[in-house]
Order: structure tokens, then C-alpha cells, then sequence
């Protein structure tokens, strides 16, 4: 595919499953594309270096930094964020998990954990605690929640693999 | 932190990619994965008004065995680096210094030629590349030219890339001893390391070490290749006297930089106490393996 160079862009992006029609400049970081234009707010914007993980979404099935990645480069492939991840009434078992063990304390950090675990449990079904620290080094939770957090992946996953837990 | 305007360009071939970077010069920056510029856009200490989107480039990700070598292409990302069967088999201390670059989600997106081209003196990459000799095959208007690693990383970010030239596939030759070790220490887990040390050797029967290769990130402008602890560990026993010997020597042999946050000692001490470790840890896997 040619580039369109001329700015501002439009761009047709895949989100959710949905398509959208946006346009906007070249410059534009998806994280500010999935909340401005498309009202995704669960994309939490932290740090904008790549650092804090909050802006984590998945692109075509796997974690990326939407702060270190232009709108632009996503056409024709699949953004997934938090908001496909399970809903209020219907919480995903990494949710349900981290909400039992109070795996979070702001929640700002919140949806870039939850979409890298989404992600990462189904790679991994049987972490250990510290595969998980490891994964979870990518996440920055100020409130350093991090106990708790490890305690509702390793939750999840033992639910996700149908066992009690 | 929003980057500044750039026209953005998506270009579908290798030869599409060249074309736009000869035509916009120096104004003209490639991205792959982003992981490292992404952030210097933003902060707007890189500011080009043209970037070329390599991403669609797929045929520059890939990972290939030939009889004397391990090709890797440019695109090739440092998740699929870390779990590569070919890797695995023939360069597990590639794989295994892939598999500790930065955090879960950078190693999905960054890719090997990034790193290389990035050249931060402390990344893990370029370490493997120079310490195993490896060779980078770059494309541009004069058409393809190979440069060895050591050569290609000139300073700290600075690098043999001319002009309108691209980093295509980095060569590693084969086969290397079956004895590694990848040892780094960061203050923060994920951060870049403040000393880091690759190592790779055999041991003949009487378990003598043959062809030793011994190099060392964050203690110089670039990675370093130590030869003459490579050729003092020639024909030893990997014993403790010899490993404690070598790691005493390897820290007489670097010259860091002193700063007040670490000062040159530190980092001395700490590329001694490394280097034990990589002995120590790359003995272990044998026995346990």
C-alpha cells in the first residue's frame, strides 16, 4: 500500500471490530486518536515515552504501546483496547480477579494491566509469580499495588485454566 | 510531548523505502517498531520531516539458518527473536539477551535493526553483535554493502549509516562454542543496563577453554570485544582461579567513564563481578543440561 503523505490524514482504522473514519494529523499518537476521535477512554495516557504501560493496547492480537505508535500505522491491522475486554456487568476473569483481590488501588494503571494479561495469560495459561513480575515490570502502578496484582493474575489464570481458585 | 509535523509515508517495498529516503535526504527518518524513536519524537529531540513507515516491509522479517551463518532481518521484532526455534538451536545468547530488552510490550514492537541502528551503547543487541562477530548487510543508492558490527557502531547513537541507507539483515556466523552467558545489572528491572556482558566459549575434553569471545555493554561508547582476555583464557581449565583471574583482568582492561551517579569503579567492579557470573552461570547450564 502507497502512502497518503498529505496532512491532515484520513484514515479508516480497525477498533474493536469496528471500523472508524477519522481524520487526522500524521503526527497524531493513537493514544490520543483512540480517546479524542473515537472517545476510547480507557486508554489511560501516562508518561507518552513508553515507560509507564498504561497506554497498552494490542495490535493485531498483541501488546503495544499506542503512545509510541501514530494512528497513521494503523491501517489494516486490528487495535484492541480495554473496552473490548469484558464490561461491568460481565467482567473478564483477570477483572473479576483483580477487583477480589483489590488488585488496584487509583486504577489509572488499571487498563494497560488488564489488556497485557488478557494478552499474556493466553500465551502463558500457567505463569509463575515471578513471570508475572516480569510481565508486570512493563506496568508502572504509582500506588505500587504490585502485591495485589500479582495475586489476581495468578487468580485469573488458575480460573481460566478451570480450576478453583 | 506530541512530536512535531512530519509527512508520514508507508512505502510497500524495500525498493519504494530507499527511493523516499534518497529523495528526502537527512530530513527522512525510518521507523520500524518505534520503541526508541517513538520516544525521542515525542520529546521532540528527534525532529524529521518525513518518516519512512518500515512496517510493511515484511520481507525484512525473518530468521533464517544458511550452513555458516544466522541471518536475521532488519524487522525482525525482539519478542519473536527471544522464542525463535532456529535461535534457540544455533545462538541461545541472542535469544536470551532479545529476551531481556525493556518490558513485555517493547519487545513485541522493536526490532533488531532499530536497535542496532539506534545504538545506544547499552542496549543488548548491539553487545551480541560485536561480542559474535556479526555482520550487517545495509542497503542504499550505491546498493548493498556488509560492514561488521564492531565497525558499524562508531560512538555513542552514531553509526556507519550513510545517507539514504537501510539496515536490511544482520549475519551471524556459526557455529559458536555451546557455552554462553548473558549477565547484566540495571537498577530498575527492564531499564538499561549499567553494565552488561555476553560471553561464549567451548571446552575440549580435558575442559580447556577453546575460542572464547568475552564483550562488555555500558563500559564504553560502544560495546566492547575484549581479544586479549579472549586470548589469555586460550587453553585454561574453566576453573575458579582462571574465571577469577580473567574477570580481574577484564576490569583492568576498561577504561569507563566517571560520572557522579556511577562512578568509573562501580562499573569496574561491577563488569568483575559479571563476568564471574557469566562463567558461573554458562558452567551451570552445561551441568544441568
Amino acid at each position: 500500500m502507497s502512502a497518503p503523505t498529505h496532512d491532515p490524514l484520513t484514515l479508516s482504522l480497525s477498533v474493536n471490530g469496528e471500523t472508524h473514519d477519522v481524520r487526522v494529523p500524521a503526527r497524531k499518537l493513537l493514544s490520543d486518536v483512540l480517546r479524542d476521535d473515537l472517545g476510547l477512554t480507557g486508554t489511560h495516557v501516562g508518561c507518552e515515552h513508553g515507560v509507564c504501560g498504561a497506554c497498552t493496547v494490542l495490535i493485531d492480537g498483541r501488546p503495544a504501546r499506542a503512545c509510541l505508535t501514530f494512528a497513521a500505522q494503523m491501517e489494516g491491522h486490528e487495535v484492541t483496547t480495554v473496552e473490548a475486554m469484558g464490561r461491568p456487568d460481565a467482567l473478564s476473569a483477570l477483572q473479576q480477579a483483580l477487583h477480589e483481590e483489590h488488585g488496584l488501588q487509583c486504577g489509572f494503571c488499571t487498563p494497560g494491566i488488564v489488556v497485557t494479561f488478557e494478552h499474556y495469560l493466553r500465551e502463558n495459561p500457567d505463569p509463575t509469580a515471578e513471570e508475572v513480575r516480569n510481565v508486570l515490570s512493563g506496568n508502572l502502578c504509582r500506588c505500587t499495588g504490585y502485591q495485589n496484582i500479582v495475586a489476581a493474575v495468578l487468580k485469573a489464570a488458575a480460573r481460566m485454566r478451570g480450576e478453583a481458585a | 510531548m506530541k512530536p512535531a509535523p512530519f509527512t508520514y509515508h508507508r512505502p510497500a517495498s524495500l525498493a519504494e523505502a530507499l527511493a523516499l529516503l534518497r529523495t528526502h535526504g537527512p530530513a527522512a527518518k525510518p521507523i520500524a517498531g518505534g520503541q526508541s524513536l517513538g520516544p525521542m519524537l515525542n520529546m521532540r529531540l528527534a525532529r524529521p520531516g518525513h518518516l519512512i513507515d518500515l512496517n510493511d516491509l515484511i520481507e525484512l522479517d525473518r530468521v533464517r539458518v544458511k550452513e555458516d551463518m544466522l541471518e536475521i532481518g532488519a524487522l525482525t521484532r525482539h519478542h519473536r527473536l527471544a522464542n525463535a526455534p532456529e535461535v534457540q538451536r544455533s545462538l541461545p545468547l541472542l535469544g536470551a539477551a532479545a529476551a531481556s530488552i525493556g518490558h513485555y510490550a517493547i519487545r513485541q514492537r522493536g526490532t533488531i535493526g532499530g536497535s542496532l541502528a539506534h545504538a545506544d551503547p547499552a542496549a543488548q543487541l548491539p553487545l551480541i553483535a560485536v561480542t559474535l562477530g556479526a555482520t550487517l548487510v545495509i542497503s542504499g543508492p550505491a546498493g548493498t554493502r556488509e560492514v561488521a558490527a564492531a565497525d558499524f557502531l562508531q560512538s555513542i547513537m552514531t553509526v556507519d549509516l550513510r545517507d539514504g541507507e537501510l539496515i536490511t539483515a544482520l549475519r551471524f556466523p556459526l557455529p559458536v562454542g555451546d557455552l554462553w552467558a548473558f549477565e547484566a545489572f540495571s537498577r530498575r528491572h527492564g531499564d538499561f543496563a549499567l553494565v552488561s556482558v555476553a560471553l561464549s566459549f567451548a571446552r575440549d575434553a580435558e575442559g580447556k577453554i577453546d575460542a572464547l569471545r568475552l564483550g562488555l555493554g555500558g563500559v564504553d561508547t560502544v560495546p566492547l570485544r575484549l581479544p586479549e582476555i579472549e586470548a589469555r583464557a586460550q587453553g585454561r581449565l574453566a576453573d575458579e582461579d582462571t574465571i577469577r583471574d580473567l574477570a580481574a583482568a577484564t576490569a583492568a582492561a576498561i577504561a569507563p567513564e566517571d560520572s557522579a551517579k556511577v562512578p568509573a569503579v562501580y562499573r569496574r567492579e561491577l563488569a568483575e563481578t559479571l563476568v564471574i557470573r557469566a562463567f558461573q552461570s554458562a558452567l551451570t547450564r552445561e551441568e544441568g543440561a
